[in-house]
């Protein structure tokens, strides 16, 4: 098989009703007939598709970690209603679904769902278009998709505390393919956060997940995505949101993991006063990529959408954003915004950002930017006047940078474990480093005084030293 | 060891052009000290150089605490020997709270692996913002993000008092001030005045040192000191003018 072969089907296909295999074995034939991207394709414009390579990963692979040890690192920091733990697309546990079930509400892996709720899952599984560049990938994930969990919130039912699932990746040549799907009926709220990891820092393997958010009249839906799988996964995560007449969706996309990551999230507004949020945060190493195409539809007259995507990019790492916001004729009355903010922590680092606008009606408001910039030198100097070194100095302002997404998250607690993370990813990256300086020649720790040759260089502050 | 803040025949500048043209200057612990000048007489240079801007370039001269030179040092080794600058013009750092903000200046003085407990961080930080009549909600806002002049300069105080430093430079402190908050800054000033303290106080006008009151005043005139007195010569300055030192340096 070559690099960029398939990957064999039929090793995870469970029965299922025919509906469903029907429709997996025509997404395998449309996985096989799409062309893999090239970077030709505008919608594959700056991206590293040599990352990609599939051939060497495979569903349903068996991992090497015990299941204890798994159920152990599956613990969330906040109090949640609900949880769900894959590991390799396997289901290992599943608890709150019964108590939840009280109400009407539906909280089951894939496998539950299709046999206890077949036509809600065969109504909206991957029921709306993914046209952003990845629909080989979503091909790829529909072929495969057994692991997740379908959340179905009946009307005017609020559900107060998140509702949380685990996904990891173990062992060195698995596939997965996370799915979750959440429909609100009118009027009903729900949180979701899911966690998608791997076993080992360092870990390999293919992640290709999808996510759909479906936001009924009134509705409000908030959706955490926290990605931190192993430095040398290929990732694809593809949403799709789609919102009725007075509903909010929420978004929120943490990238800290995967070689190479790619991120798709539309958002379409079909009832006026529909709203979207739609929030990103990235912190790239080493020689990590981040790839973000959005989508921003907005069909009818009155519907507003805010997308803020922030990437904080260190070493050799690199983010590509393309996003678009799209009015549609007769949409009157739209608020759109669209801001790409990216903080270089290394003059090495990358950054690519491509906002649009394609705007087919008049009487909107719409407006969209990207910003790059390398670490503020005035607020630096500030820090590092008050004993702070340069390179904490650098990730503090990093922080600092993301609190305005942060912030927007309603529930305080999900926020903190945000943070949490971005302070792990930090603290990861030192340990690397503090590793690579080792093997190199004596140099005496950042804490006390920087290496010598930088004492010399008071410039070494413009480009935050090694 | 001598026990001061030394500056001997500093000559500096930024760009290629010299500002400071050998400035002697001593300042020993416990003392208050005063700079006046005018407008680019290179009062908020030394500042600056003093706490090691990159954009500076030291061309001779050394600057030595208690006897140990600092020029060399990246800003905040100066800072954690003990040097402290209250900025004129404090950065506004959005998304960092002045609690995480002091917290992480604080552990960067202590051995890794020994950060600050929390209670005992709280304790402390509550205790000198009781000591400089500071409302506690303070705490939990951005650096500075949004703030009056009154408050950014509150905040300066608030962090010398916190990180404890030897010495301390005060740029153009009252810059800003309308009368209510200079008092407010100078009774801080004034609370963390004493034996382990070293301050030099750098001003345009006598008005701070009203409030402030200096051991002893220095007059700075195009990149030099020119005169030292008693705290009477700020006063005799506001009466003459800078027309009458600069003339006396003519002489």
């Amino acid at each position: 098989m070559g690099k960029n072969g398939p990957i064999p089907t039929g090793r995870n296909g469970s029965p299922g009703p025919a509906w469903w295999q029907a429709r997996k074995a025509e997404a395998w034939k449309k996985f096989q007939a799409t062309p893999m991207p090239r970077r030709q394709d505008e919608d594959w414009r700056f991206a590293t598709i040599d990352a990609i390579q599939l051939g060497d990963f495979h569903p349903g692979s068996k991992g090497k970690t015990a299941e204890s040890k798994l159920l152990a690192r599956s613990s969330a920091s906040f109090p949640h209603a609900a949880k769900a733990v894959f590991a390799n697309d396997c289901l290992l546990h599943v608890e709150g679904g019964e108590e939840l079930a009280k109400k009407g509400v539906v909280f089951e892996s894939l496998g539950g769902a299709l046999q206890k709720h077949p036509a809600l899952l065969e109504k909206h599984l991957m029921a709306h278009p993914v046209d952003l560049g990845a629909q080989k990938f979503a091909a790829l994930h529909a072929a495969h998709a057994s692991a997740g969990v379908l959340i179905y919130v009946p009307k005017n039912v609020e559900i107060e505390l998140p509702l949380v699932a685990f996904h990891w990746l173990d062992g060195s040549e698995a596939a997965v393919f996370p799915h979750t799907l959440i429909v609100a009926e009118s009027h009903a709220k729900v949180t979701v956060v899911d966690f998608l990891g791997s076993t080992e820092v360092d870990g390999t393997g293919l992640a290709c997940g999808v996510n759909d958010l479906l936001v009924g009249p009134g509705a409000k839906v908030d959706y955490i995505c926290l990605q931190r799988w192993g430095s040398k996964v290929t990732s694809f995560q593809l949403n799709s949101t789609r919102v009725e007449k007075d509903g909010e969706a929420r978004s929120l996309f943490v990238n800290l993991g995967a070689a190479y990551a790619r991120q798709e999230s539309r958002s379409t507004l079909v009832g006026g006063g529909a709203r979207s949020e739609m929030l990103g945060l990235s912190v790239g190493n080493d020689r990590q990529e981040f790839d973000q195409r959005t989508l921003q539809c907005h069909d009818v007259p009155n519907t507003w959408s805010d997308l803020l995507y922030k990437n904080a990019l260190d070493d050799r790492s690199k983010s590509i954003f393309k996003g678009l916001i799209r009015v549609a004729p007769g949409a009157a009355k739209t608020d759109a915004y669209q801001n790409n903010r990216n903080l270089l922590l290394n003059p090495e680092a990358e950054a690519d950002s491509m906002p649009g606008l394609e705007i087919l009606n008049d009487d909107v408001r719409c407006t969209h930017g990207a910003t790059t910039g390398q670490i503020d030198r005035d607020q630096l100097f500030y820090l590092m006047a008050r004993g702070i070194d340069p390179r904490t100095g650098a990730q503090l302002l990093a922080h600092g940078f993301f609190e305005e997404v942060i912030d927007r998250i309603p529930d305080k607690k999900i926020g903190e474990a945000v943070r949490t993370f971005i302070v792990e990813k930090f603290a990861s990256m030192k340990m690397q480093r503090t590793k690579e300086e080792g093997m190199g020649p004596v140099r005496k720790s950042g804490k006390g005084s920087l290496p010598e040759t930088e004492v010399l260089d008071v410039r070494a502050l413009q480009g935050l030293g090694t | 060891m001598k026990c001061a803040l030394e500056i001997k025949g500093l000559k500096a500048g930024i760009g290629g052009t010299e500002i400071l043209h050998g400035l002697n200057l001593t300042i020993p612990k416990g003392e208050v000290h005063a700079i006046m000048g005018k407008n680019g007489s290179g009062k908020s240079t030394l500042a600056k150089v003093m706490a090691g801007h990159p954009d500076y370039e030291v061309t001779g001269g050394d600057v030595l605490l208690d006897g140990k030179t600092i020029l060399g040092l990246e800003p905040d080794v100066r800072a954690r020997e003990g040097l402290f600058l209250a900025f004129q013009y404090p950065s506004e750092i959005p998304g960092v709270t002045i609690a995480n903000f002091m917290r992480a200046a604080l552990n960067a003085r202590r051995p890794e692996g020994q950060e600050i407990d929390a209670v005992e961080y709280y304790n402390e930080l509550y205790k000198k913002m009781d000591l400089l009549k500071i409302d506690r909600a303070f705490t939990s806002r951005a650096v500075n993000d949004g703030f009056s002049g009154g408050e950014k300069k509150k905040n300066e105080i608030l962090q010398m008092a916190m990180l404890e430093p030897k010495y301390a430079v005060l740029d153009e402190t009252d810059s800003g001030l309308d009368i209510d908050a200079l008092k407010i800054v100078a009774h801080g000033v004034n609370s963390l005045r004493g034996p382990k303290l070293g301050i030099l106080v750098i001003t345009h006008y006598q008005r701070l040192l009203d409030y402030i009151v200096p051991d002893v005043v220095h007059v700075m005139v195009d990149g030099r000191i020119v005169k030292s007195g008693p705290k009477e010569l700020a006063l005799e300055m506001e009466k003459k003018g800078y027309d009458w030192v600069e003339n006396l340096v003519a002489a």
